[in-house]
This record gives structure tokens, C-alpha cells and sequence, in this order.
């Protein structure tokens, strides 16, 4: 257990946690955007999983890790515009468009993967930026980002008509500001910043590989809910999932060199790597089930205006 | 426009569009559409062998679909549906290994059938008590406990439970297993009989009780049951139990009828599939059937075309038809609307 101690108060600990939180932050900060606009995103799937693949997809073709920045922000984009029109436009509903669109990217990354490099499991090795986390600008992109968004609806006129379009729409549309309109661009800025996060998971892993998102988007969107739809918490609350995933990945690294010494993995040491690799899960499902009620959603969260 | 006139018009728009687009992803691969969509239609509709296979793939999917109808009528989003059906195949297995050799096959089959429905209710009614009593967004809540499932069975699985070396429980008792039935090679069984009987206990429940009636007046508006005096809270929680048990239900199919023993990944998937079925279905357990048969004509049909295209296409045809069934909706709701304004001046 010491030497799980000695792992967990060090440096290279804190640089994993951080490594996990950051992409993750990108969903979920753009999420927040996005919902406060009054539109559920239940797509940060499909935009991590499209910003993943257009990342790797431009990076392959390219040789540039920018052009892979790049990539990866216009896919996801292109997904929340997809989005956009079906929410706003077409007014469907966007729990199932959500849905729908995170099963379509799923199928649909794998299908062109397949038409462009003949395999439906992943890409070929890409130009990326590995494991860094501190040297890589990869990641200071997206952690200005996150504090620009943050600042942006906070504090900026844009950021001010995002919130009045999820919490009294008609109020915007009395002073003449399109509804649907801010709701696009909150879309659109929302799905760059999940592309961004998208693009450092190809990044970090030199390519894209099926269905590399992992849930993820779930859970940023529970992170959403858990932080008030508030991106300062939300970016908070990605942190602390990192280290809690940080610490369940570290657990199971100790169990794993504690078993090799033994030879075989105890029966005490199976349950304890189950409780660990739950445990963010579980965390999150409490914490949602203790703040839920107090946390309040925007008005117009989920309803489309004509 | 009646109401199954309205429903028939978004599902053909539906139709339409998911085959455009599916003709455009089948062009990018350089092959012809026509011969793609002839070879679905001749691998599953073409001979015996082929529609007992779509019929075999479609019957989890009832349940699963059934599972996020009843959600949806009461106004819940089930995407948990997932677990709760690994929760009932689990449980299934563990019943059916357990039981003495001796058993009478009614028993038998009872006894597992009624495990499966149990341990899903039992998921499901946490998430609605969850929703219901504490706010707690179950299509998140939904997720979270599909996650910390999958791992915990996986856990409990291999410390006390798999055959060793292996990631499957023992095998269920030979009373325990549903015969098949069919051209010789499929696995379709008879749990497609469990599946027809629930597709109408569904169907009397929603139309016939108090109990469907108080989902239905929920999933409608909350205000105005509540002005009727019926609480969201318990039609919630019934609703989400009722719907976690027909997930747990799939089982029968899974477990009884084609594995014989629970393993790791089983169905898995099935519970997604749910949701575009229920949607599909527009939550009628009528519909359900429909859209369970489509998307099982869908999922064989992937593996038959997958010489020429990538099997993947089914996945993103099934999103399609989805979003175009979600997007359909609201535009017909306003052609109607629209054509009523016209006969009013008119």
C-alpha cells in the first residue's frame, strides 16, 4: 500500500489526472455551452468520437499535428451542425437526436475508416503528442479554450445571449435576438471545443481507433449536470474525475506488480480493482443523487421554440 | 389525418430518407445500390433460413424495445436498458445452473424467466426511484449504472461464478433450455412466444389498467395528472420497474433459448437497439413489433451484404432511420397543422 501512497503524492500522478481530465473537460465545457443555450446535448459522443477521427484522418494526411487540430475541430463541428438542424430547425427531439447521432457516429467512423485504410478497427500511426501532457501544445490549446469559454459566458454579450436563450428565450426574441440563431452558435462552439478534446484522444494515442470516445461523452454530460450547468464547476469536476481515475488506473498498476510477486491476483485484491476502475462511477451517481434536485437546469432546457 | 395514417406517413418518410442515404454511403464505396439493397432483401426475406434469422434477431429486440416503450409512454428516457438486461441474463444463468436436475421444465423455465424479470425490475426501479424521489436525470443515471453493471458482473463472474478459464457461467439445466424451432442451422426458439405474449400484456396494461392509464396521463403532462391526482413519482417508478423487468425478459431468448449459459458481452448492444426500436415503434407495443422486425431484417441483413460494403452501414442506416423518424414527427405535426389552416379558410 506505500508504494500505491508513493505513486498517488507524485508528480507524474497529477500530470495523469490532468492527461484524463483534459479531453473530457473540452466535452464538458462545451456541453455546458451548449445546454445553457437550451439545447440537451446528449451528441458529446459522437462530437469526441468525430473530432477523434477527423483529428487522426487530417494528421495521417498531412503529417502535421495543427492540421490534425484542425481536423478534428471541423468534424465535430460539422456534427453539431448536423445537430443544430435537426434541434432547432427541424425542432426533432434531441434526447433521441442525441442518441441517434452517437450511434450514427459509431457506425459511420468505422465505415470510412474502412473505405480509407481498409480497416474497420483503426488508422494507421499518426504524427501526435504521446503522453505529454505540460510540453505539448495540444494541451495549453485546449486548457486556454476551456478558460476562454468559461470567461465567454460568463462575461461576454454572446455569453450573456446563450444564457437568455436557455432561460427565457421569448425575452431574447422580444429585444429582436434570433433564439435560433445563438442556440447554432452556441452548437457550433460547444462542438469545436468537443472536437478539441476529441483531437488530443487521437493525438495522445498516434491515431484513431473504433469507438476511442469510450463513453466519455456520458460521462461529461453527467459531469454537466452534477456542476449546475456551471463551466467553472464543470471544469472542476473534470479534474477531480481525472484523479479519481488517475488513482483507479494507479491501483490497478500496484495490484497488478503485487500479483506478479505472488503469482496469482487475491481474491481481496479482484474486488478491490473492481471497486477502483467503479469508483468514479459510482462517485458521480451519488453526488448526482444528493444534488440533483438542487441544482437548477435552464428554463427552456430541452424545448424547441418555434 | 387519423392517428395510424400520421404515424404510417413519418414512417415512410423515415424509409425514404434512410435509403437515400444509405444509397449514398453504398456509392462512396464504389458499389451499386440496387445490387446492395437486392442482396439485403434476397439473404433475408429471400428463403426460410433467411426470415427465421430476422425473426431470431428480432425477438430480444421486442423485449428490449418493449422495455424503452413503457419508459417513454410514462415520459422516461430508459437508456439503461442495457444493464438492466445484463443484469437479467446474469441473473438467468445463475437460476438455471443452480436449479436440481430434476427440475420440471415448466418450473424450470419459470423460475429463470422470473430471476431475469427480477434482477432487471430491480435496476429498473432504482433508476425510477431515483428520478422520482431524488431529480436525478435517469437517462445519466441510466449510463452510470450500465458502466458500474458491466464491471461488477464481470467481477462477481469471475471470482465466483465462471467456468474457470472462461468467462461463461456453467450451463443451465436441460429443463431449462426452449426448444428451436425452423430451417436447420438458425437458433430461433421459443422465447419468440414469451415475446408475442408481453407484446400483449403491454398492449392491455397501457389501454386497459389504471395502472397504464396513470403512465400514459404522466408521460402526457405532468401538470394536468397531477391535477387529476395522479403522482408522477409512483407511475414513474412502476413504469421504469415494469420496463426493467420485459429488458430482463430478453433472457429468455439470450439464455434459455440460444446460449444455454451466461456470458461475458452477452446481448450486448440489444438495449440500444431498444431505443431505435421503441422509437421506431413510436412507443405502441404494436409498433414495436414493427420496428423490432426491422431493425432484426436490418442486423441480418448486415452480415449478408458485408462482402460488398462495410457491415457497418446497418449501424449508420439504423441512426437514419432514427433521426429521421425523431425530425419526421414535428414536420407532419405541421404539415397537418398547416392543411387544417387551409380547410379553415377554405
Amino acid at each position: 500500500m506505500s508504494a500505491l501512497l508513493d505513486a498517488v503524492v507524485s508528480a507524474a500522478f497529477v500530470t495523469q489526472a490532468v492527461r484524463i481530465a483534459v479531453p473530457l473537460g473540452c466535452a464538458a465545457v462545451g456541453g455546458a455551452l451548449t445546454e445553457r443555450s437550451g439545447v440537451i446535448d446528449l451528441a458529446l459522443e459522437a462530437k469526441l468520437l468525430a473530432g477523434a477521427f477527423g483529428a487522426a484522418v487530417a494528421a495521417e494526411a498531412t503529417g502535421s499535428i495543427a492540421a490534425g487540430v484542425a481536423g478534428g475541430v471541423a468534424a465535430a463541428v460539422l456534427v453539431a451542425l448536423v445537430q443544430a438542424w435537426l434541434t432547432v430547425r427541424l425542432a426533432a427531439d434531441q434526447v433521441v437526436v442525441g442518441i441517434a447521432l452517437n450511434l450514427g457516429a459509431y457506425g459511420l467512423t468505422r465505415y470510412v475508416l474502412d473505405l480509407l485504410y481498409g480497416s474497420t478497427a483503426s488508422s494507421p500511426r499518426t504524427v501526435g503528442v504521446g503522453s505529454a501532457v505540460w510540453t505539448s501544445p495540444v494541451f495549453w490549446l485546449a486548457a486556454i479554450a476551456i478558460v476562454a469559454v468559461t470567461v465567454m459566458l460568463a462575461r461576454a454579450p454572446l455569453g450573456l445571449r446563450i444564457r437568455a436563450a436557455g432561460d427565457r428565450p421569448a425575452a431574447l426574441a422580444a429585444v429582436g435576438v434570433s433564439v435560433a440563431r445563438v442556440r447554432v452558435l452556441a452548437l457550433v462552439i460547444g462542438g469545436a471545443l468537443a472536437g478539441l478534446g476529441g483531437a488530443q484522444l487521437a493525438l495522445a494515442n498516434h491515431g484513431f481507433s473504433a469507438e476511442m470516445s469510450a463513453g466519455r461523452g456520458y460521462i461529461a454530460l453527467a459531469i454537466v449536470i452534477l456542476a449546475g450547468w456551471r463551466p467553472a464547476w464543470v471544469a472542476a469536476l473534470c479534474l477531480a474525475f481525472g484523479l479519481l481515475d488517475a488513482f483507479q488506473l494507479q491501483l490497478q498498476l500496484t495490484l497488478q506488480s503485487a500479483a506478479q510477486a505472488t503469482g496469482e491476483l487475491s481474491e481481496a485484491g479482484r474486488a478491490l480493482q473492481t471497486f477502483a476502475l467503479v469508483l468514479p462511477y459510482v462517485a458521480t451517481l451519488v453526488v448526482l443523487a444528493v444534488v440533483a434536485q438542487r441544482s437548477r437546469a435552464p428554463r427552456a432546457l430541452g424545448r424547441a421554440d418555434e | 389525418m387519423s392517428a395510424l395514417r400520421r404515424e404510417a406517413a413519418i414512417a415512410a418518410v423515415a424509409l425514404l430518407v434512410a435509403i437515400a442515404a444509405g444509397s449514398a454511403l453504398i456509392l462512396v464505396v464504389g458499389q451499386s445500390p440496387a445490387r446492395v439493397w437486392a442482396a439485403l432483401l434476397a439473404r433475408t426475406l429471400g428463403d426460410g433460413y433467411g426470415l427465421a434469422q430476422v425473426l431470431f434477431k428480432a425477438t430480444p429486440l421486442v423485449f428490449t424495445g418493449l422495455a424503452v416503450a413503457v419508459g417513454l409512454r410514462a415520459g422516461l428516457f430508459n437508456i439503461g436498458v442495457e444493464g438492466q438486461l445484463a443484469a437479467g441474463l446474469f441473473a438467468c444463468g445463475l437460476a438455471g445452473a443452480a436449479l436440481p436436475a430434476g427440475t420440471p421444465a415448466v418450473i424450470a423455465v419459470a423460475a429463470c424467466v422470473a430471476a431475469a424479470a427480477a434482477a432487471g425490475g430491480a435496476v429498473g426501479a432504482a433508476t425510477g426511484a431515483l428520478r422520482a424521489v431524488r431529480g436525478a436525470h435517469e437517462v445519466i443515471v441510466g449510463i452510470l449504472l450500465n458502466a458500474i453493471i458491466f464491471a461488477v458482473l464481470l467481477w462477481l463472474g469471475d471470482t465466483y461464478v465462471f467456468v474457470r478459464e472462461s468467462t461463461r457461467t456453467p450451463d443451465v439445466v436441460e429443463a431449462a433450455r426452449l426448444p428451436t424451432f425452423g430451417p436447420a442451422g438458425t437458433a430461433l426458439n421459443a422465447s419468440i412466444a414469451l415475446a408475442a405474449v408481453s407484446v400483449a400484456a403491454i398492449a392491455w396494461v397501457l389501454a386497459r389498467t389504471r395502472t397504464g392509464a396513470a403512465w400514459r396521463a404522466v408521460g402526457a403532462s405532468r401538470d394536468a395528472a397531477a391535477a387529476a391526482g395522479i403522482g408522477a413519482r409512483g407511475a414513474w417508478i412502476s413504469a421504469m420497474a415494469v420496463s426493467g423487468a420485459l429488458a430482463g425478459l430478453a433472457a429468455a431468448h439470450y439464455v434459455l433459448g440460444y446460449k444455454h449459459a451466461y456470458e461475458n458481452d452477452l446481448g450486448r448492444g440489444a438495449g440500444f437497439l431498444g431505443v431505435a426500436v421503441a422509437l421506431l415503434g413510436r412507443g405502441h407495443p404494436g409498433g414495436v413489433v414493427v420496428g423490432a422486425l426491422l431493425i432484426g431484417l436490418l442486423s441480418h441483413g448486415g452480415l449478408a451484404i458485408n462482402e460488398l460494403v462495410p457491415k457497418e452501414l446497418i449501424d449508420v442506416l439504423t441512426a437514419v432511420i432514427v433521426v429521421a423518424v425523431a425530425a419526421a414527427a414535428p414536420v407532419v405535426r405541421r404539415w397537418e397543422r398547416r392543411a387544417a389552416e387551409v380547410g379553415a379558410i377554405a
